[in-house]
């Protein structure tokens, strides 16, 4: 089997759970658009913040969702010795993370989606250039989920790993939240031309994790006890 | 550079990698750079407080200089050894837990510098820029740099049954720390690029130091780095210590309950 066919595999599978379970659907997501209502509250509707910070408050509400995410990828492989059926099926580390990785980054994209229509709905939210948002959503995506994945294995199995997650993540993903937030606001403004320098920097940390994530996480696998 | 005093460290659960060094430096070399510390930390105040002039424009808050800048100097460099000595455990040729305990011990001064630096920053641009913060790149850079460290500290402390895979995680840990400084630092500086070129090691801006000022910010960046040496040995050593206590509380607790067993019996 090669590596791309693994991946589709462990990807498949973790899907087919989310299909099955629907954690994401009926808990992740709704959590995402609490947070939007949230910082409605916090901003005052009448004040007109919100439409000027929507591209912000859209991917903080998907970074904190992302942090659910991970912990449920993760979750569903401690149970009836999941991770040793993945270690004895004889999947390459690299396969597992990208698979892992795949079904993180689809399921961010479903609630980005839902998420995104709220935000158009409830902030009053125009799009003027949909190509940058929906390049750049693709660009953020792939590097939170490389990231995420691999800061979830990293985490995984530690006692106090559901605050310690949060902690490491968050600083990394930094640079993700500050480009992608800028990168939409140029797309919301329709001035795609100062969002393309951001759209490279995501996809410079996207290629990074993702190739930082191909090659440890296969170490890391071993040491998640 | 040898080990003196014998103790039990790393027996048995650290028998996989190569021996264990008690002593990060010789007895008689930590107490050179113990008293060099504290001779060149009292001549920095001195020249701090009263040999260098006062500056022209920032008065006497530019005092704080002294101290903030090489603080912020030793957190860098401090954070490059967390992530050198992580990526020589790494290596199977280099692995030994030398390596492991200097990044843990390394990572914890480079937070405390940075964190140092960030404060002292703070309290100087009170009255230099007229706020406690501002959102230039490199105040957000290093307040990134602190949380990414801080993070790395936190997954140190996580008891875990397993030590040698615990270390690899950790070095693998720093490394995705470091692997992220680039990134957090290009973004940044994207993102607010206002900030104002760093002085010393700006060629153009050289002259413009006051020789006394330059002496006393090299001075500073002397004592520092002394003080970062003498205070890495001192927490490698408690390290070892720690690891010896845990082994010693986990014979005791075997002793305590083979005992208890035998009289029951």
């Amino acid at each position: 089997m090669n590596l791309w066919r693994e991946a589709a595999l462990v990807a498949g599978k973790d899907l087919r759970i989310e299909a099955r379970s629907r954690v994401t659907l009926g808990q992740v997501i709704p959590f995402g658009m609490i947070v939007v209502l949230l910082f409605a509250f916090a901003l005052d509707p009448d004040r007109g913040v919100l439409e000027r910070v929507a591209p912000g408050l859209f991917w903080i509400a998907v970074l904190l969702a992302l942090l659910l995410a991970v912990g449920r990828a993760f979750a569903i492989e401690t149970h009836h010795g999941a991770r040793d059926g993945l270690r004895i099926a004889g999947l390459d580390g690299s396969a597992i993370f990208l698979g892992k990785a795949a079904a993180i980054a689809a399921q961010l994209l479903v609630l980005e989606v839902v998420v995104g229509i709220g935000v158009i709905v409830l902030y009053g939210v125009e799009i003027h250039g949909l190509g940058v948002i929906l390049l750049t959503a693709a660009a953020a995506t792939i590097g939170l989920a490389a990231t995420g994945t691999l800061y979830g294995v990293l985490a995984a199995g530690l006692r106090l790993r559901e605050t310690l997650l949060p902690l490491l993540l968050l600083p990394v993903l930094a640079p993700v939240m500050l480009g992608a937030t800028r990168a939409f606001e140029d797309g919301l403004a329709g001035v795609p031309g100062d969002a393309w320098p951001w759209v490279g920097m995501l996809s410079v940390f996207a290629v990074l994790y993702s190739a930082i994530g191909v090659l440890a996480f296969d170490a890391l696998w071993e040491e998640a006890t | 550079m040898t080990t003196t005093t014998p103790t039990p460290s790393g027996r048995g659960v650290t028998a996989a990698m190569a021996p264990d060094r008690d002593q990060l430096l010789a007895p008689v070399v930590r107490r050179v750079i113990g008293w060099l510390t504290l001779v060149s930390l009292v001549a920095l105040a001195l020249f701090g407080l009263w040999g260098a002039p006062t500056d022209a424009v920032q008065g006497d808050a530019q005092r704080v200089m002294y101290l903030h800048v090489p603080a912020a100097w030793l957190a860098y460099l401090a954070f490059f050894v967390t992530a050198a000595a992580s990526a020589l455990f790494l290596i199977p040729r280099t692995r030994a837990q030398v390596w492991d305990r200097l990044a843990g011990a390394s990572a914890e001064l480079g937070v405390m510098f940075t964190g140092l630096a960030l404060a002292l920053g703070s309290i100087w641009g009170r009255p230099v820029w007229g706020v406690w913060w501002a959102w230039d790149a490199r105040l957000v850079s290093t307040a990134l740099l602190f949380f990414l460290f801080l993070g790395y500290c936190a997954l140190r402390r996580v008891p875990a049954a397993d030590p040698v895979g615990a270390a690899k995680r950790n070095a693998i840990a720093a490394l995705f720390a470091f692997a992220d400084v680039p990134i957090v630092h290009f973004s940044v500086e994207w993102w607010r690029t206002l900030h104002q070129k760093a002085t010393v090691f700006n060629p153009e801006l050289n002259p413009q130091i006051h020789g006394v000022m330059g002496l006393t910010l090299w001075l500073g960046t002397l004592a520092f780095t002394l003080m970062y040496v003498y205070l890495l040995d001192r927490r490698y050593r408690l390290a070892v210590l720690e690891a010896d206590q845990a082994d010693v509380e986990l014979e005791q607790a075997i002793l305590d309950r083979t005992r208890a067993r035998s009289a029951h019996v």
